[in-house]
């Protein structure tokens, strides 16, 4: 049996206050009116000499704004000059480009005396006010659903494993499940959180644009007829409808396999252990039909106007991986604590060989879908790409590094795979990258390029992180760390590669 | 496995062993020293992303960058995810090839090549292991019975 150590308790609990406090100092610094905003702007302007960043915003706001919202005389005027400027916007220094922008952005505007511009600003200001109060939203959103899918991660590679037969892992079937036991507290966490973003709870949320009030209405200024079209799916009771089926979808096989698992224990036979694996092939095939659709909701969604269709896989790699490479952080914590007798440095290895290929699974299905975009350069496709790679430059490129470069470099040599602290390294590096990577596919549908990883960003990935560690361990002492009957535990203890 | 173990014990040089098919956990009885191909497949991949790195740069970028549909062909990195399934594919070409080529060089196998085969029924159901005579032969060859031989044999090698 596990100990919960003390020194780990209280670590995981100062994370979660520190968490908590950053969360709130990050609501409370939102701006809660166009006048605040104005005032920070004015602000940062003085801060810049010369506004230059400002006019980098403004203009990059403004092509923006020029996709997005054909009505505005100022827009209809700037898009011929906007279409110009996109051969020049491949170039790779964006500084030339912004600034061709900004010029031609002038010249429009001095030919145009009629176009107001107050009215263009005060449009602006508002845009930027909804980021800005989006910001501690998402910041919170980000890690809420990383962590989630992550243990989901590690609850598909067990079904996988138990599916599979496979030989090596019996013997971290308990830590899986102390990993997984993370899954219910996300995920009641995770729904409060839908059903206050869908109702509209708090007047500052407003993360996913297919829920503002009016826009199905041909009456409303609010009005968008792509998001109409797709209203139908895109729908609060039917979005959360779904929400419910998925969650408790997965929640039941997880606590089923558990409680399987062990039942096994005390079995004299192995019905059980047929039971779960019955029951782990029927989540296997749900799973990955209801993963798809998760992530269509709760991340492409953020994104209506866009979509495409190896986004689930992608979604899944990223989360897959980062869950194999929990296991590993878990196992190599635990084994180091003198808790894991049966595991030795080969299980260890094929955790390893697990986080590298999956990790460079990622970086296909991520190439694939980008260069797939980059090649057709298809206006209403490439939008996604150009806001991130515009104004997400560092985490858009970063995450690759990350996630590929990094672990493919330290991963690919056999001996480095058996060693603790290159997997530490790497398993951190690998984690990182892929909440940056989840960072990437939300923070620009909701906060655009108002984002920093800040007090809010930070602390809400502290608390979530505290939240895991005190589930997960505490989970981990329910149950003796050795499955006692399973028919290949053996076969486990003895495994050698 | 048994009786190389027991010939290592014994300090008697293995000149060589010939088994049917691979036997798991041979290499380490006889204490050889592990295969170092896996770093000149790296190696040789490395070569490969430079070389089609290298060809798709002289021949869009440098030698005739032309405006092909609207690719950008101003610099190498404007246009590289094109090029990235190339630069993968060269890759693994050398990588794979040259790892293969350097296999049979460093075991000497060719086409038309004499086989080396001191008993025809080592490749179907018989393990042989040699061991070289020093003025012993009377200590070795017992010894080896005792190690489980099925057959003993003393000859003379040529060349």
């Amino acid at each position: 049996m596990y100990t919960f150590s003390s020194k780990l308790k209280t670590f995981s609990i100062i994370l979660m206050i520190i968490g908590i406090l950053g969360i709130a100092y990050g609501f409370l610094t939102t701006p809660d009116t166009i006048q605040e905003v104005e005032a920070l702007e004015a602000k940062s302007h003085g801060e810049h000499n010369g506004g230059h960043e400002i006019a980098k915003h403004e203009a990059v706001h403004e092509v923006v704004e020029a996709v997005k919202n054909e009505t505005t005389p100022v827009v209809d005027s700037i898009k011929p000059t906007t279409e110009n400027s996109e051969v020049v916007v491949k170039d790779s220094s964006s500084h030339e480009v912004v600034s061709t922008v900004v010029a031609h952005t002038e010249i429009v505007k001095k030919e145009e005396h009629k176009v107001d511009e107050h009215a263009a600003h005060q449009k602006h200001l508002e845009h930027q006010l909804h980021q800005l109060q989006n910001k501690p939203w998402a910041a919170l959103y980000v890690p809420m659903i990383f962590i989630l899918l992550l243990s989901m991660g590690t609850l598909a590679f067990y079904a996988i494993q138990q599916v599979a037969q496979a030989g090596w892992s019996p013997v971290l079937f308990r830590v899986m499940q102390g990993i997984t036991a993370y899954l219910p507290v996300a995920s009641v966490i995770f729904f409060v959180f839908l059903v206050l973003t869908g109702l509209h709870v708090f007047e500052t949320n407003h993360l996913f644009a297919w829920m503002q009030e009016g826009i199905t209405d041909s009456k409303s200024e609010h009005y968008d007829k792509i998001i109409t079209g797709k209203s139908e799916y895109l729908n609060f009771p039917f979005w959360i409808i779904r929400a419910v089926i998925f969650l408790i979808g997965w929640n039941l096989y997880r606590h089923f396999s558990r409680k399987n698992c062990l039942a096994q224990d005390e079995a004299s036979d192995n019905t059980f252990y047929k039971k779960n694996f019955n029951i782990s092939a029927m989540f296997l095939v749900f799973f990955i039909v209801t993963e798809s659709i998760s992530s269509w909701d709760w991340i492409m969604s953020l994104d209506p106007h866009w979509s495409s269709t190896l986004f689930g896989w992608y979604v899944f790699a990223s989360f897959f991986v980062s869950g194999i490479t929990t296991i590993c952080m878990v196992t190599l914590y635990l084994k180091n604590n003198g808790y894991l007798e049966n595991v030795n440095t080969s299980h260890i290895h094929d955790l390893a060989k697990f986080m590298f290929g999956i990790s460079v699974f990622w970086t296909y299905l991520w190439f694939s879908q980008f260069m797939l975009i980059w090649y057709a350069n298809i206006p209403e496709e490439v939008t996604y790409f150009k806001t991130r790679i515009d104004v997400y430059t560092l985490p858009f490129w970063g995450a690759v590094a990350m996630n590929f470069v990094f672990p493919l470099l330290i991963l690919i040599n056999t001996d480095f795979k058996r060693i603790s602290w290159v997997l530490t390294m790497a398993g951190v590096v690998i984690l990182l990258g892929h909440y940056v990577d989840f960072f990437n596919m939300i923070m620009p549908a909701t906060v655009g390029e108002n984002w920093f990883i800040g007090i809010s960003e930070i602390c809400s990935l502290l608390f979530f992180v505290g939240l895991f560690i005190f589930v997960v361990f505490t989970a981990l002492t329910k149950s003796p760390l050795l499955p006692k009957r399973n028919p290949f535990i053996e076969e486990s203890k003895h495994f050698h590669y | 496995m048994d009786a190389v173990k027991k010939t290592r014990a014994a300090h008697h040089h293995i000149e060589e062993v010939f088994t049917p098919f691979p036997v798991h956990g041979l290499d380490k009885a006889m204490g050889l020293a592990p295969t170092r191909i896996a770093i000149c497949a790296f190696i040789y991949g490395l070569v490969g992303l430079s070389f089609g790195t290298w060809m798709m740069d002289y021949i869009m970028i440098q030698d005739w960058p032309q405006d092909i549909g609207g690719k950008p062909s101003m610099s190498y990195i404007q246009n590289m995810p094109a090029f990235v399934p190339v630069m993968f594919e060269e890759t693994v070409f050398f990588a794979a090839h040259l790892m293969v080529i350097t296999f049979y060089m460093r075991s000497r196998l060719w086409p038309f090549k004499v086989a080396e085969n001191p008993d025809v029924r080592t490749t179907d159901d018989h393990f042989l292991m040699e061991v070289s005579i020093n003025n012993n032969e009377e200590d070795l060859i017992s010894f080896l019975k005792s190690t489980g031989a099925v057959e003993v044999k003393s000859i003379e090698k040529h060349g």
